[in-house]
């Protein structure tokens, strides 16, 4: 495709300012993994029935396979690959591996992000909170109980508690 | 992968450069809002617009004023809005009923308000509906639901629409003939592929709600999963009190029709008295009689119509709970 009919945009990427060109039809899902590099955010159903390509847009969880790139200008996208900073990885991202929260991992990115944005909203969330919050993302590898589990940890964490997983989500009854 | 077609994307700031912008477009050019409708329509190729005009930049569109609601507003903003959630709970509880958090969060109550009619032979690929000669719907002749139907029998799988219908809502659109007020009820026809009388060039502005006023509403929903599913039932249920007794009722049905469907009797059976058990489980009778679901969403067809007579009752006996 020639540089003629491509777009260009300015947004913030995961805190950078970023300008990229792309064809105009393609998703936000789309530019973020081939023309910005960022493959961390997986393609799913791409029909917004799976929550794969979640990605927060200025802050809100949204799915990136149904928002045009386009739209995107003057935007702020994080990705997963925004959540470790100086080589510390996220607490999220510490306790979904210590718990198991992450099988096969493809679904893992998204999962992620929502988590981030529902402990940004609500630093204390229940358990019932949590799974409303994620109600939107299809796990087929963990059955949900490590994820929520890992959530929980993650939070009383990130409120400054010290917080150990529990024997039982270790090592199972 | 599936990957959208080409076409051109206009941002316009204001109706007025929407509408010329449409008007320049011609049958061409449609409108969008979230997306989370037409994008994936897009993908499958049911719609292939050249041009595609997004109205999530016109402030207008966006404004919550009193009882009127924009209908760029999310349906997560709809639903969590404390004053909604307390005096329009049934719009405020469909909305929040919508699919999930994360569409929730893109997706608009003018989106769902004007919801594509869907139908198992029709939301598919492209070569899926290829591959059986499509339906009439989309690029065939036939209905596949009804292979000697000269209709097109996709479900209005609207979880907002029947509770606008029910509660009486009235519905703005602006045109290139100017604005007209229209009731919910008379927004949509009994087609899958004509469901709307809006006209393609008109924009949905914005949703008249009733003040609170002695009246109460409730929506209920039948669906495989908790998060995710289009409705295969949806019970609207709306009563205007007078004291203890019943003045005015409207039971609207979604999900069991190519449009909110009224089912005047059930409102009817419960006029005058008060909501006893027997008032109850007539209007729940008068709902099953015209409820006819087809065989082209998900569940048993015969089980869904069952169902309209267990949900109208539960629906009803939730509003009686709390007067």
């Amino acid at each position: 495709m020639s540089n003629e009919s491509k777009v260009k945009i300015a947004l913030s990427v995961n805190g950078e300012p970023a300008e990229v060109a792309f064809a105009p039809h393609k998703t936000l899902l789309e530019v973020l993994r081939e023309d910005l590099g960022l493959t961390g955010t997986k393609h799913g159903c791409e029909l917004g029935e799976c929550g794969t390509c979640t990605v927060l847009l200025d802050g809100t969880a949204v799915l990136s396979c149904l928002v045009l790139g386009v739209a995107c200008e003057g935007r702020a996208v994080r990705t997963v690959e925004g959540m470790a900073q100086n080589g510390q990885l996220h607490p999220l991202q510490e306790t979904f591996a210590d718990l198991g929260a992450a099988q096969c991992g493809y679904c893992t990115p998204a999962f992620l992000l929502v988590a981030e944005a529902l402990l940004a909203a609500n630093p204390h969330p229940t358990r019932d909170e949590i799974k409303h919050a994620l109600a939107g993302n299809l796990c087929r590898c963990t059955g949900y109980i490590k994820i929520y589990e890992a959530v929980e940890l993650a939070a009383a964490r990130m409120r400054g508690e010290v917080a150990q997983p529990t024997r039982e989500s270790l090592y199972g009854r | 992968m599936l990957r959208l077609p080409t076409f051109r994307y206009l941002q316009p700031r204001s109706l007025r450069e929407a509408l010329a912008m449409k008007a320049d477009a011609g049958p061409d050019g449609m409108f969008v809002a979230g997306g989370t409708d037409l994008y994936p329509n897009m993908k499958r190729r049911h719609q292939e617009p050249r041009v595609v005009i997004s109205l999530m930049g016109i402030e207008e569109l966006r404004r919550l004023d009193g009882w009127n609601v924009g209908t760029c507003v999310t349906l997560s903003a709809l639903s969590s809005l404390p004053t909604f959630q307390r005096s329009q709970s049934a719009v405020a509880g469909a909305a929040q009923l919508v699919s999930t958090p994360l569409l929730r969060n893109m997706g608009t109550l003018g989106g769902n308000l004007c919801l594509d009619t869907r139908c198992n032979y029709y939301n598919q690929s492209y070569e899926w509906r290829k591959s059986i000669d499509f339906c009439m719907k989309k690029d065939g002749a036939i209905c596949w639901v009804a292979p000697s139907s000269p209709r097109c029998w996709a479900v209005s799988s609207s979880d907002v629409a029947p509770v606008m219908v029910a509660i009486g809502a009235e519905y703005r659109l602006v045109g290139p003939q100017g604005e007209r007020l229209v009731p919910a009820g008379r927004f949509y026809h009994n087609d899958g592929i004509n469901y709307l009388t809006k006209q393609p060039d008109e924009i949905l502005v914005d949703v008249r709600l009733p003040a609170p006023n002695g009246w109460d509403a409730v929506y209920h929903k039948l669906r495989r999963r908790g998060s995710f599913d289009f409705p295969v039932l949806g019970v609207a249920a709306w009563i205007q009190w007078n004291g203890k007794k019943v003045g005015e009722a409207r039971i609207v049905l979604g999900g069991v029709a190519s449009y909110p469907q009224e089912v005047a009797a059930a409102g009817a059976a419960l006029e005058g008295a008060p909501l006893s058990d027997e008032a109850i489980a007539a209007a729940a009778d008068a709902a099953y009689q015209p409820s006819k679901p087809m065989d082209n969403t998900d569940f048993d067809l015969s089980w869904r119509k069952q169902m309209t007579r267990v949900y109208v009752k539960r629906a009803l006996e939730e509003l009686r709970a709390r007067h």
